[in-house]
């Protein structure tokens, strides 16, 4: 008898509930969107960084090699890592500019460690389109990126071209005299 | 497609058979019968060349993932052991390599007929879309591909293809990196990425054989645009498709064929990098990067805009053009060969897209007219990046302004009544001699 009611669900239903199918309905979609997205996600988030890529979270560098005016460049998490030893002359520079019109207003001193303003360790890394600025290039003497020409200043502060950011800071500390650990 | 068959199964088998499937039946109406405007030219030729392009790309690309190894640590040195050591791999790579940019150069004429003679206009409109989704596909398959040798222009196109999307982090703070690190499998360009791009360029291309499937079909429903836009109004006006267009699709497909054979025998590294033939390196970017001669265009938009976000934005949106112009060019009349004032515009508007990639070869600093020099002798006068704004203004100005308002304010010249009128002394209906119908049948 139930079957026969529920045949006609927009007909009138003296005995049946005329909500029962519709309840079916929405209970059977919802549980097939449910399905449909449980199994999306494994489908979607294979292809973020897998648990041996996390794993490779942090390097030591000792950078006692690196003479003031060079840098080092290593490679931490499959990117650049710039181990800038700044002359004091590059480090005047940048604090002269600290309240220039700046892109991304940020001053030296927030940029490095207190007591080791020499070393200024940035991820090489355009904050425009990610390729890798030369060192020592564009008008401020800190780095010119070759791709689209943005200029960064001897604290990786942003200063022309079409890049939004400064060169981003990666985690770091001082492990020994001459010897940081990044990440 | 139906109604034009003349398909009789003569044989017990295929009687059988076309019971069940008719499928030599389709073959038939589809490619043998099919009524097609008596009066196409040599620019209808390139849908023809294109499907060659499709399956010598998909045959060659095949053999080359036999040999091709995806991984980071070796898939550099794998395509060297292509060249150097597979039997005839140096010929089925170049084959490859070129083969996308002829692709490219036939779909760039293939689209430019379709502007000038108006076939994105009704009832061709889903047609036109489908075409701007197959070349969109095409430049995701392209890029890909381009990375895959993993090379030093390989990785560098890699990274900014997919930072791309990190301009998406000045709407939602941490969205654009969240999507470059799922992009990337890692916090950057990696071993991982390569994987990907491989698997995704191998399954693409057959994609692309689905949409130009749906494109064909598409065609066949309103028929063939014409040199003239004018819809055909007897059958004396078309012609099937066998012979007339088999043979004028081989004889431009054996030409074009010689262009290609040119490149890949004498000149396969003309439109590759040098730097490319440099491993991947992570640490450093290749002083001058340039995308493949085929994106310059995009490439120099992009450039062109100060503003990271709103540079991307006007990349794509270059392209999203392309699919609304079906609702922005306004004129009734469909061939340019009619619309003398939109010829010039449409002109200057291929000049400035040629003009743009020009510009993506170049440095922005670099100079188109040099003034004079500057207190460190760096040449100063009109720069590229300048040129570059001007030419991409004009480029959406066709779009957004020149067509809209061309169509209310243009005179446009007399459109014929028939695609035969022009050609015939009275501009009558006569039928041309030796153009009769089924001429199949004259033995």
């Amino acid at each position: 008898m139930v079957e026969t009611a529920n045949a006609e669900p927009h007909a009138e239903h003296p005995h049946g509930d005329p909500s029962r199918r519709d309840f079916i309905h929405i209970a059977a979609i919802a549980a097939a969107a449910g399905g449909v997205a449980t199994l999306a996600w494994p489908l979607i988030d294979q292809m973020n960084p897998s648990g041996d890529t996390l794993a490779l979270a942090s390097i030591e560098y000792d950078f006692s090699k690196v003479v003031a005016g060079q840098q080092a460049v290593i490679k931490w998490r499959g990117k650049p890592v710039f181990v800038r030893h700044r002359t004091p002359k590059e480090i005047a520079e940048a604090k002269a500019d600290d309240h220039a019109a700046l892109r991304d207003p940020a001053t030296d001193a927030s940029r490095v460690k207190p007591g080791k303003e020499e070393w200024l360790i940035l991820i090489g890394v355009c904050t425009h389109l990610g390729c890798v600025p030369n060192f020592g290039g564009g008008a401020y003497g800190g780095w010119l990126c070759p791709c689209h020409g943005s200029v960064y200043d001897t604290a990786g502060r942003i200063r022309a071209g079409p890049a939004p950011l400064n060169l981003f800071l990666p985690d770091y500390t001082f492990t020994g005299p001459t010897k940081v650990k990044i990440g | 497609m139906s109604g034009h068959s003349t398909y009789e199964p003569k044989t017990g088998i295929e009687r059988w058979l076309d019971a069940r499937l008719p499928i030599i039946r389709f073959a038939k109406e589809t490619a043998i019968d099919f009524p097609t405007p008596k009066n196409l030219n040599y620019w209808y030729t390139f849908g023809g060349i294109l499907a060659v392009c499709l399956v010598v790309q998909i045959l060659t690309g095949v053999i080359l993932a036999m040999h091709y190894v995806p991984n980071g640590d070796m898939a550099f040195n794998s395509v060297e052991h292509i060249m150097r050591d597979v039997n005839y791999g140096w010929l089925i790579r170049y084959m490859h390599a070129n083969g996308a940019s002829m692709f490219f150069l036939a779909v760039y004429i293939h689209i430019a007929r379709g502007l000038y003679y108006g076939s994105y206009k009704a009832p061709r409109e889903v047609l036109w879309i489908l075409g701007c989704i197959i070349y969109l596909l095409m430049m995701a398959t392209a890029f890909m591909g381009y990375v895959l040798p993993w090379g030093q222009m390989s990785f560098a196109g890699a990274v900014v293809i997919t930072s791309l999307f990190s301009a998406l982090d000045q709407i939602i703070p941490g969205l654009g990196t969240a999507i470059t690190t799922w992009l990337w499998g890692g916090f950057a360009v990696g071993g991982a990425t390569l994987n990907r791009f491989f698997s995704l360029h191998y399954l693409l291309p057959f994609m692309i054989a689905g949409v130009v499937g749906l494109h064909i079909w598409a065609l066949h429903v309103p028929g063939n645009n014409n040199p003239t836009g004018v819809e055909p109004t007897s059958k004396e006006d078309m012609v099937p498709f066998h012979p007339y267009y088999t043979v004028k699709d081989g004889f431009a497909i054996s030409a074009f064929f010689i262009l290609f054979a040119w490149f890949v025998f004498f000149a396969p590294e003309a439109l590759g990098h040098v730097d490319n033939q440099v491993p991947a390196n992570p640490l450093v970017t290749p002083a001058h990067i340039v995308p493949e001669w085929y994106f310059l265009p995009f490439y120099a938009i992009l450039r062109s805009v100060p503003q990271k976000l709103f540079g991307v934005l006007a990349m794509f949106g270059s392209i999203a053009m392309l699919f609304a112009l079906p609702w922005l060019d306004t004129s009734k009349v469909r061939s340019m060969r009619y619309r003398p004032t939109a010829r010039i515009f449409l002109i200057l508007f291929v000049l400035a897209t040629i003009g743009l990639g020009w510009c993506g070869g170049k440095e922005p600093a670099d100079m188109v007219i040099t003034m004079g020099h500057d207190a460190n002798n760096d040449p100063t006068g009109f720069s590229v990046v300048w040129f570059s704004r001007i030419l991409a203004i004009y480029y959406y100005a066709y779009f957004v302004l020149i067509l809209p308002l061309l169509g209310l304010f243009e005179t446009p010249s007399e459109v014929p009544t028939t695609i035969s009128t022009p050609v015939l002394p009275k501009g009558g209906s006569a039928i041309p001699a030796g153009a009769v119908a089924a001429p199949e049948k004259k033995g």
